[in-house]
């Protein structure tokens, strides 16, 4: 790991209303550049309304979010997402009525239409995710749950960007799917892309990442290396107690 | 390998692409032929049904625009009746203006019809620019606004057509080339609903190509499913949303030019009497589908056509009719945009 | 005394209360202080409105729905009071059964259009009902044995609401005492029990409820309430008020045509008036309707000056004429939806409060 390795995000006290809801209180961490980072705690923590603070879906109400030193407060989604960061919600976002071939010409926004998607990319695309090959030309919103989870993360890499913002993709899927996805992600850390990822499976997070932030309450709890934590079992008691999930 | 040769591969797996949904167009071709042995006789059938087609066509021109903005940004504009009557107004003006100078050629009456179809798409994109900025903005994602306020510059709008053009109502006779009938055999077919049939063809095949084969297309058609996720993707949806609420706004001038020489009288009042129409259609389609719009408007056009030879007193009540026939079959309409 | 007839709900501003004490007089003394028959007309049309419009605020104001077969339910009013006195007789019991009956249509009505539409979105729920509203007038149009058709019904009131009727044969204080006095008078005192009425329903808890409905309808589920009754009864409620302003309007013209009643003209005009007036409020109703009214009839003679003035100028003449008078409430109703929602009375009530905090 690189010593200079930068932040490429960095989140500076952010606190983010809904209505009168007062969600985030005071969320700081960063993610490094190149690494994987992974967004733990439980339910209701606050991890999701923390990646769409960042996405602009929500705005913070105090405190900054800065993205390769520029901050990001603000800003429109549109123009968030068009400095290179990738977000996949916890609902996949897959266009139902469109076809695998369409959601993924969408992502891809230099593309007009399928012939001009990058066919280097396509096939890695195809390699790590066979069944959307199979299914190119068939409505999304006819695929499996594991299938949806396939597309929505095929069409977060199908362009390169600089930081992917990744919501629980796990969630509901069956183990050897899960195979699928540590594998795909295991080959983006292999290509040094930077990666937020919200993961409530912990045998998934642990083979993954390389640093941690544990939420609760609306706040950061714990930062710090995943190896750190990994080898650390009265850390992974005390925040157990925050059902950071068992090995599966 | 290109991508092309990479996808045949997929392409030849024994997966069916979608299935299209047959049912609704089916349902319409089976109104058609009930109403065959209703009416008894073959050439009044085949005269009601070009009748009913071109009267669906003019509602479909009308009311695409007006599905597509609230499919794709949750708008419904109470107030798009204006933009008809500001069509058909135009169209006194331009087809009146130009009457002497087409004198008796045929062609140049129909250019004249044109003309007028034109001028009338601009200035009801302009004025659906200006009704946009001023009216609609402001107001995103406030229904209850929305609907008081769509419906306070149709007020507007009606009253200053009335400044320009009076408050009384002005005849639109059809020009003398698209007066009469084609014989087909026994049935008589007005031209001018071939005319019109043709011309909703037209925006129809042009409609669907945007939507299917463009990227602009493809993202209304996300859009419409989830705006939220195509902004996450980088588009700035609300760019296109001005566009969108433009062009129906002509489309609904256009059709307005259409429905005018359709019912060859003009009053201020002609764009809220439209409005009770299009909404069922759109109900009937499902809100935010075009092609949905497209089969409901000519169901709608089929029924009035046909209830009005059948059974006149019923006629005015067929489309409500109509429209909760459709709901207990399908609650979203016949073709629902999923993600609603 | 007055704070409890008013069911605590004052009108929380100076200007306010003294434009309404002005109204109230104004129209409780209209024979005396107005001669004429086409201002007694106006004032009573006021007097019509004011209900009409505070039931449609119990509606979009404190429910935060929007309909648009509001008209419809004046309609079956009158039509019940009209039909009643054409096809049995000009008498108060005819007149009570046809009041009746058009009350009993007008609660099924609004409960099968409440139970069910109120579940869908707000969006679908005003189409619906612009549909029905315009079914319901062609309806009122075919049914022309029953209704009168597009010519409507005229017919005679009761004996002593009857205009020849003249207990007294010279004036009193300026005003003829006829039967058109004595209606006036059964609609004054009907519209102000009524109203009160309604004053008290906003104020219960029932009233708080459809607040609270109104501002977030998830919240309200959550904590317990099932929205879709509150609407619904708030339905009920406002259509059947409307219906009595409908069956009083007929009282007072002695005459029901589909162009009095169910027209689309006069759904805006409520809309309108609401807006202006001030949504949620109930005196908006008050407020807005007399102003409207007001113009109605007399701002045209107004603008005829303007008109007069800038005649000979193409376009602009045109916009000042008085048949235009529209356009200008209508740029007003704009105007108000954005910068001012709760109308004339929020301002007024605003203006007090800013006054306070600057002195």
């Amino acid at each position: 790991m690189s010593v200079a390795a930068q932040n490429l995000l960095e989140l500076d006290g952010v606190h983010t209303h809904i209505g009168a809801y007062h969600i985030l209180h005071g969320v700081s961490f960063s993610v490094r550049e190149g690494e994987v980072t992974m967004l733990l705690g439980r339910n209701g923590a606050g991890k999701t309304t923390t990646l769409r603070t960042i996405m602009g879906l929500w705005q913070a109400s105090r405190g900054d979010v800065r993205f390769k030193g520029q901050s990001l407060k603000g800003q429109a989604t549109p123009d968030i997402a068009a400095r290179g960061i990738a977000y996949v919600p916890e609902s996949m976002g897959i266009f139902s009525d469109l076809t695998v071939q369409e959601n993924l010409v969408l992502a891809a926004r230099a593309a007009h239409h399928a012939g001009e998607l990058d066919t280097q990319r396509l096939e890695w695309i195809f390699g790590l995710f066979p069944a959307l090959q199979k299914f190119w030309l068939y409505p999304a919103g006819k695929l499996s749950g594991g299938q949806k989870q396939m597309l929505a993360v095929a069409r977060a890499i199908v362009e390169p960007r600089a930081l992917l913002l990744i919501d629980e993709p796990s969630k509901g899927l069956a183990p050897s799917i899960i195979g699928n996805l540590i594998s795909a992600f295991n080959e983006l850390k292999r290509q040094r892309t930077t990666i937020l990822l919200v993961e409530q499976n912990f045998h998934m997070a642990r083979s993954l990442g390389d640093a941690v932030a544990v939420m609760d309450n609306g706040a950061v709890v714990h930062t710090g290396s995943m190896r750190e934590l990994a080898d650390d079992e009265a850390l992974q008691q005390r925040l157990l107690g925050l059902s950071l999930g068992v090995h599966q | 390998m290109t991508v092309a040769s990479t996808v045949r591969v997929a392409a030849s797996a024994t997966i069916p692409k979608a299935q299209f949904d047959w049912r609704p167009v089916l349902l319409l071709a089976v109104i058609a032929l009930a109403a065959l042995p209703l009416i008894g006789s073959p050439s009044t059938w085949v005269t009601l049904t070009v009748a009913g087609l071109a009267m669906g066509m003019i509602i479909f021109i009308i009311a695409s625009g007006l599905t597509l903005v609230f499919g794709l940004m949750d708008v419904l504009n109470f107030g798009h009746g204006v933009f008809i009557a500001l069509g058909a107004f135009i169209a006194t003006t331009v087809m009146g203006g130009m009457t002497v100078w087409a004198g008796d050629s045929g062609a140049a009456q129909l250019l004249a019809v044109f003309s007028a179809m034109l001028v009338a798409f601009a200035a009801a994109a302009a004025l659906g620019w200006a009704f946009e900025r001023v009216i609609v903005r402001p107001v995103y994602g406030m229904h209850l606004k929305q609907i008081l306020i769509t419906m306070g510059g149709m007020i507007i709008g009606e009253e200053l057509i009335k400044v320009i053009w009076g408050p009384a109502q002005i005849p639109l006779p059809l020009p003398d080339v698209l007066r009469g009938s084609f014989l087909l055999g026994d049935a008589a077919v007005e031209k001018y609903r071939v005319l019109a049939t043709a011309i909703g063809l037209v925006v129809f095949a042009a409609l669907a190509f945007t939507l299917n084969r463009t990227k602009i297309g493809l993202l209304i058609r996300a859009g419409v499913q989830d705006r939220e996720m195509v902004e996450s993707l980088g588009y700035r949806i609300r760019r296109l949303f001005v566009g969108v609420f433009v062009a129906g706004s002509a489309l609904a001038g256009l059709g307005g030019v259409l429905w005018g020489l359709y019912q060859q009288i003009v009053i201020p009042q002609i764009g809220a009497q439209v409005n009770v129409l299009l909404f069922i259609v759109i109900i009937i389609g499902g809100l935010g589908s075009t092609l949905g719009c497209f089969v409901g408007a000519l169901l709608v056009g089929l029924m009035a056509n046909y209830t009005g030879f059948l059974a006149p007193k019923v006629a005015l009540f067929s489309n409500i009719g109509l429209m909760v026939a459709v709901l207990l079959w399908r609650p979203q309409g016949l073709y629902p945009v999923t993600n609603r | 005394m007055l704070i409890r007839l008013l069911s605590h709900d004052l009108p929380r501003s100076r200007w306010l209360a003294v434009a309404l004490v002005l109204m109230v007089v104004a129209l409780a003394f209209a024979p005396f202080l107005f001669p004429g028959s086409k201002a007694l007309g106006a004032a009573a049309k006021m007097l019509v409105f004011v209900l009409l419009v505070a039931s449609y605020d119990l509606l979009l104001g404190y429910t935060g729905i929007v309909s648009f077969a509001h008209t419809m339910f004046f309609g079956i009013g009158a039509y019940g009071v009209a039909i009643a006195s054409t096809k049995l007789a000009p008498t108060f019991g005819a007149i009570t059964l046809g009041v009746f009956v058009a009350l009993c249509i007008s609660l099924v009505l609004s409960l099968v259009i409440g139970l069910f539409s109120l579940r869908v979105k707000a969006i679908f729920y005003a189409m619906i009902t612009l549909a029905v509203a315009a079914a319901f007038q062609t309806l009122a149009s075919q049914l022309s044995d029953l209704t009168g058709g597009e010519d409507g019904l005229t017919f005679k009131n009761p004996s002593i609401l009857s205009p020849s009727f003249e207990p007294f044969e010279s004036p009193m204080l300026g005003a003829t005492i006829d039967g058109k006095f004595i209606t006036y008078y059964l609609l004054f005192a009907a519209v102000v029990v009524l109203f009160l009425a309604l004053l008290r329903i906003v104020n219960s808890p029932f009233g708080r409820v459809l607040q609270a409905i109104r501002e977030n309808d998830f919240r309200a589920e959550a904590i317990g309430y099932r929205t879709v009754v509150y609407r619904t009864l708030s339905n009920v409620i406002a259509a059947l008020f409307a219906t009595l302003a409908g069956a009083l309007l007929a009282l007072w013209l002695r005459y029901t045509g589909p162009d009095t009643t169910l027209s689309f003209e006069i759904m805006l005009d409520i809309l309108l008036i609401v807006v202006i007036g001030g949504m949620g409020t109930l005196y908006g109703a008050v407020v807005g309707s007399v102003i409207f009214v007001f113009a109605q009839n007399y701002l045209q003679d107004l603008l005829k000056l303007g008109q007069g003035a800038l005649d000979g100028v193409p376009v602009v003449g045109a916009l000042v004429s008085p048949d235009r008078w529209l356009l200008w409430l209508g740029v007003l109703f704009v105007l108000a939806v954005y910068h001012f929602p709760s109308g004339i009375v929020g301002r007024l009530r605003a203006a007090i409060a800013t006054g306070r905090l600057r002195t």
